[in-house]
């Protein structure tokens, strides 16, 4: 008997700040106006999908000193947003970034029961960490986290938050009109936590919601990051588009699971991937490149090539040759608030590999960028993008994919409208929701049951 | 009272759980167990809208409700538990067209940062129907649910000394504090910011962004905000007010002041207070609404209301009382009491439904009726924005301003 077919698992990510999101196009329209996300997840809950994503921002990126402005900038707050998506979509997982570093426990675990009673279970948390100064001067606590304590927090807050979902047991509220008795218990909601980073007790105020504990996502490609992943989330967000990364970053994360006594299918790796759709594979490939000059302006070019020198390098021409001056390695870095510049480790061997490359292919600096970055996971035909995305769930090189459109909010349409039905068809895409609750649409466990289940053995 | 002028009144309600007696939970008409579902604020707050009213504020609070301000009182007998009520107003947002939505915000533990993008996010996801009540806590008992400071504990009595005022105007300078970042922070982008503009591939201009730079002594904020200017320019600031010290944050600070008159001398008193405040503040040319609280029980005759009353308190196994009047009685006896207590100078009223299952409706569909025949309330929405309805202007952004005279 051959191998089962996996199902595949898609979500949606609502594109923010960042070069892939081409904001000069005309159709493109408001990232901030709710009309976009309502649009935006109207679409992914048609499809089917199992989630939107969104992400947050806590301070606007800066680079030499100044607000970046070649991107879309400013988005809404996160929760707002995913609390008002529950009052127009029925069954799409609601899943938002929240900070640990510049929260508390309290009030993010209160915030995320409530998005779960007011969603009827479909609220998920993509825990994220963050350390810098930078972030820290737009609130109390301040910048002070050492980045060596970013994990160790990040663990600690979760686990408290944990901690407090579990502090009602969902039979306390019994509201017996004939005796009088609201409560089954006065010490509903009792919590004491004392650790490194939080020392806190009291009761906590929202009672136990659908989910028992909203679905928790982690992002992350350290040894840590997939350490906490595989010992704490239910999805694990990774970047890996070619199916050799990704089938090895699938083995080693999963193979991770177990010292934590944890099924494989406990965790869910879901890659995020952006798409250009064409009707044929050819027009797909024109349409892509069309899309990458879009994306990369002759501006932006050099600022993203200021990620990786450190240095004002405005007095380049875009069209003309990579500088011959070396990166600045000193600490203090030009561009403030950016994941990318993190992906750039090593700076003097980048700029010389891609110098190399840019005198090999006969690049300018802003062909240079088009071709290193943000090249599109999936290009090509309807037919084609499915088969791909089959291929990688099929060959464990992943468990779906969260797609990100380069224009909002109608660039999820075409997907919705041509791939999913070809998904479908094959019998790795679902057709009707399988349950009310994103847990139903992963195939989670319910925390109630894990409980259960740990009890019992 | 037909003789008295009348000029429209505005009016909101005060929603909390089943209501705001300890008992009506207990009442038929109450859903207890829907307390904690999107459909049951869904069905209160479209009933407020129906009934035209300019906004509905939401209670909260960063612990277990209480019989006392300072400590829990391990009652099973009452509702406890609520959720998070800036995610319930933007729950509510997309099913509404015309009523503010006014979340309550703890700002002693919460992040101005964070609560300044929530409520412009709810500005856009409601098109401009925001508002947001600040609240402050001195609760021991909840700032250990944070960790992160230690109050000493607190009784109506210590607040009255000179050491209970100075810790009061402390608590209430943060919560100063706190409104000014955020009102900073939602004019930190002009409204013309994003540009778009092709031609030279910029999506903002950054002149228009501001950093707000504040320094003060709880929290220092860079700014700008991650979130555009909301809709409205300036959500609507509230808060409710006692004594002189918060009667100060009313008059500097906010749009509107709820208030607690015992009588129209108390009434005018502290209208006096507030409008005194408001000149010193330099805010005299400013409209501040001032809005008396009344927790109401409402009946087509009086000795119904008051015997709804009793057989709660019976339930409650006590009578209740409240920082705020209570009334009791019939649609058109409120109208006269409203009206009244206008002439003293409030401009609006915040009514807490006794039993929300019962008085709000109550209120929208016998008390507004009964006020529209008297012309003293609208008879239909005659703006699609919360500053509309209260008849406030959009106010001019202070970095814009700043900028143009520089």
């Amino acid at each position: 008997m051959s191998k089962p077919l996996k199902q595949i698992h898609l979500a949606a990510h609502f594109p923010g700040v960042n070069n892939t999101t081409v904001w000069s196009d005309p159709a493109a329209g408001s990232h901030i106006e709710f009309s976009s996300f309502a649009k935006f997840a109207r679409t992914a809950e048609r499809a089917k999908f199992d989630f939107l994503f969104l992400a947050e921002g806590l301070r606007l990126r800066e680079q030499g000193g100044k607000i970046y402005d070649l991107d879309v900038v400013g988005r809404p707050d996160t929760f707002t947003i995913l609390a008002a998506l529950a009052a127009v979509t029925e069954h799409l997982g609601l899943t938002g970034t929240i900070n640990s570093t510049f929260n508390e426990p309290y009030e993010v675990a209160r915030q995320f029961a409530s998005l779960d009673h007011l969603s009827d279970g479909r609220a998920a948390w993509n825990v994220v960490t963050s350390w810098d100064a930078f972030t820290g001067e737009n609130f109390r606590r301040g910048g002070f986290l050492p980045q060596d304590e970013r994990y160790s927090r990040a663990k600690e807050f979760l686990a408290t938050t944990q901690e407090l979902f579990d502090s009602w047991h969902g039979d306390e509220i019994v509201a017996d009109r004939a005796s009088g008795t609201f409560l089954s218990d006065a010490k509903a909601g009792a919590f004491v936590h004392q650790g490194q980073h939080f020392d806190i007790q009291g009761q906590f105020n929202v009672p136990r919601s659908p989910q028992g504990r909203p679905v928790i996502f982690q992002a992350g490609d350290s040894d840590e990051g997939r350490e906490f992943a595989a010992s704490s989330a239910d999805a694990i967000f990774s970047r890996y588009s070619t199916l050799d990364q990704g089938q090895a970053f699938y083995t080693d994360v999963k193979s991770r699971l177990a010292k934590y006594g944890r099924r494989s299918d406990q965790l869910l790796i879901l890659p995020a991937a952006t798409f250009v759709l064409g009707d044929t594979d050819a027009e797909a490939e024109d349409l892509a490149k069309e899309v990458r000059r879009q994306q990369v302006s002759g501006a932006t070019a050099i600022k993203h090539l200021e990620f990786v020198w450190n240095r004002d390098l405005s007095s380049y021409d875009p069209d003309g040759p990579l500088p011959d001056i070396d990166p600045d390695v000193s600490e203090n870095h030009i561009s403030k608030g950016r994941a990318q510049v993190r992906m750039y480790r090593d700076p003097l061997a980048t700029a010389s590999e891609w110098r190399e490359r840019a005198e090999a292919n006969g690049w300018s600096i802003r062909d240079l960028v088009i071709e290193t970055g943000n090249r599109q996971a999936f290009i090509g035909s309807p037919s084609t993008v499915a088969k791909t995305i089959n291929d990688f769930v099929q060959a464990d090189a992943s468990d779906g994919f969260i797609l990100v459109p380069h224009i909002t909010p109608t660039g999820l349409d075409p997907f919705a409208d041509k791939v999913v039905p070809l998904l479908q068809e094959q019998g790795v895409f679902r057709t009707e929701y399988e349950g009310p609750t994103l847990r139903d649409h992963l195939g989670l466990t319910h925390p109630d049951d894990v409980r259960e289940e740990r009890v019992a053995s | 009272m037909s003789s008295t002028p009348v000029s429209p009144l505005h009016l909101a309600v005060a929603l909390d759980g089943t209501g705001w007696h300890p008992a009506s939970w207990r009442e038929p008409v109450a859903r207890p167990r829907d307390l904690f579902t999107a459909a049951y604020w869904a069905d209160l707050v479209a009933e407020a809208e129906r009934g035209l009213l300019d906004f509905v504020t939401f209670e909260d609070g960063l612990g277990l409700q209480s019989s006392h301000y300072a400590e829990l009182d391990g009652r099973t007998d009452q509702v406890r538990g609520r959720l998070d009520a800036v995610l319930i107003a933007a729950r509510i947002a997309p099913l509404t067209s015309h009523i503010g939505l006014v979340p309550t915000v703890v700002s002693t533990h919460t992040e101005p940062f964070h609560i300044s993008k929530a409520i412009a996010t709810l500005d856009y996801v409601s098109t401009g129907r925001a508002g947001l009540r600040v609240q402050l806590s001195a609760r021991p008992h909840e700032a250990d649910h944070f960790g992160r400071r230690t109050f000493p504990p607190i009784s109506l009595e210590s607040l009255r000394t000179e050491a209970g005022q100075e810790r009061l105007a402390e608590h209430f300078d943060e919560a100063a504090d706190y409104i000014e970042v955020v009102r900073r922070l939602w004019d930190s982008w002009e409204d013309d910011a994003e540009i778009r503009d092709v031609a030279t591939g910029r999506f903002v201009d950054r002149d228009k962004l501001h950093y707000i730079d504040f320094e003060g002594r709880h929290f220092s904020v860079k700014g700008p905000s991650i979130t555009p200017r909301p809709p409205q320019g300036q959500p609507i600031v509230s808060s409710l007010a006692h004594q002189t010290i918060p009667y100060r944050l009313v008059a500097r600070a906010t749009d509107v002041g709820y208030v607690t008159p015992h009588d129209t001398d108390d009434a005018r008193a502290i209208v006096a207070e507030i409008r005194a405040e408001q000149q010193t503040a330099g805010r005299a040319g400013e409209l501040l609404h001032i809005f008396g609280d009344l927790v109401v029980f409402l009946d087509d005759d009086e000795a119904t209301a008051i015997a709804r009353r009793e057989r709660l308190d019976a339930l409650a196994g006590e009578p209740y009382t409240s920082d705020a009047r209570i009334f009791t009685g019939t649609p058109a006896q409120l109208a006269d009491l409203l009206q009244e207590l206008q002439g003293a100078g409030l401009t609006g009223f915040r009514l807490r439904p006794a039993v929300a299952g019962h008085d709000l409706p109550a209120i929208t569909q016998k008390l507004v009726p009964e006020l529209q025949r008297r012309g003293a309330f609208r008879q239909a929405y005659e703006a699609d924005t919360l500053r509309g309805l209260l008849g406030l202007a959009r106010p001019a952004n202070r970095y814009a301003a700043a900028a143009a005279t520089a």
